[in-house]
């Protein structure tokens, strides 16, 4: 059960991460041209694959207790902040994520950019590329890398992002457009329930608790904080409708 | 802005995000998990508690009108 929701995490937080690294990516190279950005597509690849391998044999060989812990907290940090977040678009107080117009503002800057070649290469397709990929990259890799060491499994994380990238590199080249029909700010919630269940889980373990029923209870905090986020997000649809003036549409 | 300066806001924000508050009530959280298991007490239920009320007290403070 922990592998299956292990694999699940890993794989819809690197897809919703490179789905926004792809409509990046398709602006700059629909506007200015592929070979940069694809270039930037590389280097950044090659950057994040070397901070996986870099650090997922060193975190292993950590305590086990104190990987946990530390890991944990980390990861606990990280998804209450995705959570945080999705709670307050679903309740109103912050604007859905649009990757339709995401993808047209990014065009609109790429078009009104200038040409500046360096290295054989439109610089700046190069590092928007470059720079998108590598910031959406480092949350998948910070997600595989706690994901895998703590449970010991890096592959099986590897493995998950890997098949999210294939999925929406093959997607994408397919529709040549931005996934907008993505349901990303619900998976962004489902990958925030999981990011906090298996922080609170880790942490608390490496902390010396001993959790009932062990690795099931990670289907109990999983059931309790969905619960909760659900009653925060009614009790907020609440408010933000009470703060608003008469008169005002909803 | 130095290089290291930015180095230090990126993983801050990365990490930390919005409300360091979060971070800090884990941190608190965590070492009262440690010290109450430390003295031989089930401490299972005590993250978990922590999470829903850092979390609630976060989005209070993200929603509170100006």
């Amino acid at each position: 059960m922990n592998d299956v929701f292990l694999f699940f995490g890993a794989f819809l937080a690197s897809g919703v991460e490179m789905v926004e690294a792809l409509t990046i990516v398709l602006a700059v190279g629909v506007t200015r041209g592929w070979r940069s950005p694809l270039f930037g597509v590389g280097a950044a690849t090659v950057v994040l694959i070397a901070v996986i391998a870099a650090l997922g044999p060193a975190l292993q060989l950590l305590p086990i207790d104190v990987l946990r812990l530390v890991v944990g907290a980390l990861l606990l940090c990280f998804g209450l902040q995705w959570l945080r977040k999705a709670i307050l678009r679903s309740s109103g107080y912050k604007e859905l994520h649009d990757e339709e117009a995401a993808y047209l503002a990014e065009q609109q800057e790429a078009a009104a950019a200038p040409r500046d070649e360096r290295l054989g290469m439109d610089w700046y397709s190069f590092t928007i590329a470059f720079k998108g990929v590598l910031l959406e990259g480092l949350e998948v890799a910070f997600i595989v890398l706690t994901f895998g060491t703590t449970q010991g499994r890096l592959g099986l994380a590897a493995a998950a992002a890997g098949a999210a990238l294939v999925l929406v590199a093959v997607v994408g080249v397919l529709a040549h457009r931005p996934l907008a029909r993505v349901p990303e700010n619900t998976i962004k919630f489902a990958v925030g329930l999981l990011l906090t269940t298996f922080g609170t889980f880790w942490a608390a373990e490496g902390a010396g608790v001993e959790w009932p029923g062990d690795e099931l209870a990670i289907l109990g905090v999983l059931t309790f904080l969905t619960a909760l986020s659900f009653l925060l997000v009614r009790a907020l649809r609440r408010q933000r409708l009470s703060q608003q003036p008469v008169g005002v549409p909803a | 802005m130095s290089y290291l300066r930015r180095f230090a806001a990126f993983w801050w924000d990365f990490i930390v995000g919005d409300d360091w508050r979060v971070a800090a009530g884990i941190v608190v959280a965590l070492g009262l998990t440690g010290a109450l298991t430390d003295e031989g007490w089930s401490a299972w239920w005590l993250m978990p508690v922590a999470v829903a009320l850092l979390l609630a007290r976060s989005l209070q403070r993200a929603t509170r009108r100006p």
